[in-house]
């Protein structure tokens, strides 16, 4: 294949890749810290896609300004979601959480189709069609600010469960809940500020995602599966892994489509998804006999 | 026995509708209710008394669809024919991924991810290739006589549906009485402790798994001849699988009554609320999905366990070797 076409296609990979581990570290928190698969994850990333495109249309607000305004209300959304559904509703079982979450997911979705119309809905923004020469490739710029942000917010989650106390409650949670509890942690408040941290990630990615990107009420189908993939090939819990599974995943995209055509060039991901699960499970169901 | 009884007496009910119901819409209600019972059975075999939950389970539906409609369009295939091999198909496929996912021990979400994992790449494939139809989907010729399994009017759709499911439904009353029945609950309540006392655990979730996929490969099927069109969504996307589950969740996993009344359930549900609210696109999964949340904060355990009277022991009995945390 000829190099000058492959080039350009990796570098949008790994852009495209960044935001996909945006999205995959809020879930890959989650994980790690509850041991919950949050199946919901991709319908709060619409959700959130929403926010920002009304905040946009309604008072006229640039997506990157709603960093200020939409992370902290997913996260609100995350806590409450976890402390009065998820938590009440697992009864002690990991099936349950499972299932719940999927129902969350069904009623998110299917609400915003109801409300929302299945039109898709695009972010008018003066910087959109702009472009950043990196190796003689044209980046669209939003995707190049998304990729340093994801650097960036990837180095935040990772400082704050290591330097800071409620990064080590967060840890201690995670490891022992009986001990946690012992120490006087409040387990349940806990457990809620962790899934809110991860979805109020989702506000993050949603507003470096909107300015190149579009909102539909199914645009979170998309990113659950791409998520769940990535957070699996990065090893459950680990933010660097799904930094580097993220962009792993994004070139497999931009390579794969580019050499079987939009449609079929999913299935790669799909297959390394399948391909993960089956022969890597050790790294991924630790607490297997 | 009593439960057999039960079982055929209800099905026995059931078959006399036509005769007793002459509005076709309400035929047509109970008609869906039964296909949804039928879906609900057939993941209830795996998910309920197996435990093993599958969030991908249009997968098996959609191969019997595309078997049944591909062989007929494209190789002129009796559909009657196409139905045993949709069936066998669908069996196979389950057989397949069943052994990919149970021999490298992957439980609980993790078994879901990849079932949906599966379902999606089906999908795109179906979108995607020409034999399928791609995105057009497939079109049944209209040719309405029984030998193609197409009928005039509702009544023998409705008898060849009522079939179908009374014969899920006697396999999950197999189930209940066999050993391997036995072994394939035991599986679900304490695999460890299941395979230390001899059963071979892989071989008892393949055969649950491959009875699981038969049932909703026959309910593919159905719909495809019920309804002459089939695209790669309708087949392989997400309701049919949210369906499937939703009903013996409702109803009560594991029992064999369970996903009757669950869908009774759920089809009053959604029919009531489309009454109330109008027909909106999103409000019918909108509600499942609310159903769904709802059952699992207050009755995680199904309709057919609330009671505590006699009712719940001919109708809810549970299967179950002692709960354990597995």
């Amino acid at each position: 294949m000829d190099f000058s076409i492959l080039m350009p296609s990796i570098l949008n990979g790994i852009t495209t890749g960044a935001l996909y581990a945006l999205v995959a570290l809020g879930l890959t928190l989650i994980y790690g810290v509850l041991h919950i698969i949050n199946f919901a994850h991709g319908a709060l990333l619409m959700l959130a896609l929403y926010g920002v495109y009304y905040l946009n249309r309604l008072f006229g607000l640039d997506p990157y300004w709603s960093l200020l305004i939409v992370p902290p209300a997913m996260f609100v959304l995350g806590y409450a979601l976890q402390r009065f559904v998820i938590a009440r509703a697992s009864h002690g079982r990991d099936e349950n959480i499972l299932l719940v979450t999927l129902g969350l997911a069904i009623v998110i979705e299917n609400l915003a189709l109801f409300f929302f119309r299945s039109d898709t809905q695009v972010v008018n923004t003066p910087y959109a069609f702009d472009v950043v020469e990196v190796m003689g490739a044209f980046l669209p710029y939003p995707k190049v600010v998304a990729f340093f942000a994801a650097l960036a917010t990837a180095t935040a989650l990772w400082a704050l469960m290591t330097r800071t106390d409620l990064g080590r409650a967060i840890r201690a949670l995670a490891k022992e809940r009986k001990g946690a509890r012992l120490v006087g942690i409040d387990v349940e408040h806990i457990f809620a500020v962790s899934f809110g941290i991860g979805v109020g990630v989702l506000g993050i990615a949603a507003c470096l995602l909107m300015p190149s990107y579009y909102v539909s009420p199914q645009v979170g189908n998309g990113f659950v599966l791409i998520a769940f993939t990535i957070v699996v090939l990065g090893g459950m819990g680990s933010f660097a892994g799904a930094l580097i599974g993220g962009i792993v995943i994004g070139v497999v995209e931009a390579v794969g489509g580019l050499m079987l055509g939009e449609s079929l060039g999913q299935i790669g991901i799909f297959l390394i998804f399948i391909l993960i699960l089956l022969f890597r499970p050790q790294g991924i169901m630790g607490h297997q006999a | 026995m009593t439960r057999l009884w039960v079982l055929l007496t209800v099905f026995g009910a059931i078959f006399c509708a036509p005769f007793l119901i002459s509005s076709e819409f309400w035929l047509n209600a109970v008609l869906m209710m039964l296909y949804a019972a039928l879906l609900g059975q057939s993941w209830n075999i795996l998910g309920g008394y197996g435990g093993q939950f599958s969030f991908g389970h249009a997968l098996f539906f959609g191969v019997g669809a595309y078997t049944v409609a591909v062989l007929q369009v494209q190789f002129g295939l009796n559909p009657w024919i196409g139905m045993a091999l949709g069936g066998g198909l669908s069996a196979m496929v389950a057989t397949v991924v069943g052994w990919l996912s149970f021999r490298y021990g992957l439980r609980g979400a993790y078994f879901a991810l990849v079932t949906l994992a599966f379902a999606e790449v089906f999908r795109i494939v179906a979108n995607s290739v020409g034999l399928t139809g791609a995105g057009e989907g497939i079109l049944i010729r209209l040719d309405r006589q029984p030998a193609m399994m197409q009928f005039e009017d509702l009544s023998s759709y409705f008898w060849l549906l009522w079939a179908i499911t009374l014969g899920c439904f006697l396999a999950a009353w197999r189930l209940e009485n066999s050993r391997f029945g036995a072994r394939l609950v035991a599986v679900r309540d304490n695999e460890d402790a299941a395979s230390a006392i001899g059963v071979n655990v892989l071989r008892v979730k393949l055969q649950a798994i491959a009875l699981s996929g038969f049932f909703m490969g026959l309910a593919g099927v159905f719909y495809a001849q019920k309804f002459l069109y089939l695209d790669a969504g309708l087949a392989f996307g997400p309701t049919v699988s949210v369906e499937a589950l939703l009903v013996p969740i409702i109803g009560g996993m594991g029992t064999l009554f369970g996903p009757l009344l669950g869908a009774a359930a759920l089809h009053a549900v959604a029919e009531v609320a489309r009454e109330v609210i109008g027909g909106r696109p999103g409000l019918d999964m909108a509600i499942y999905g609310a159903i769904l949340v709802g059952m699992m904060l207050f009755l995680p355990r199904g309709l057919a366990r609330i009671g505590r009277g006699s009712a719940r022991r001919i109708v809810g009995r549970e299967v179950t070797g002692g709960r354990g945390n597995a």
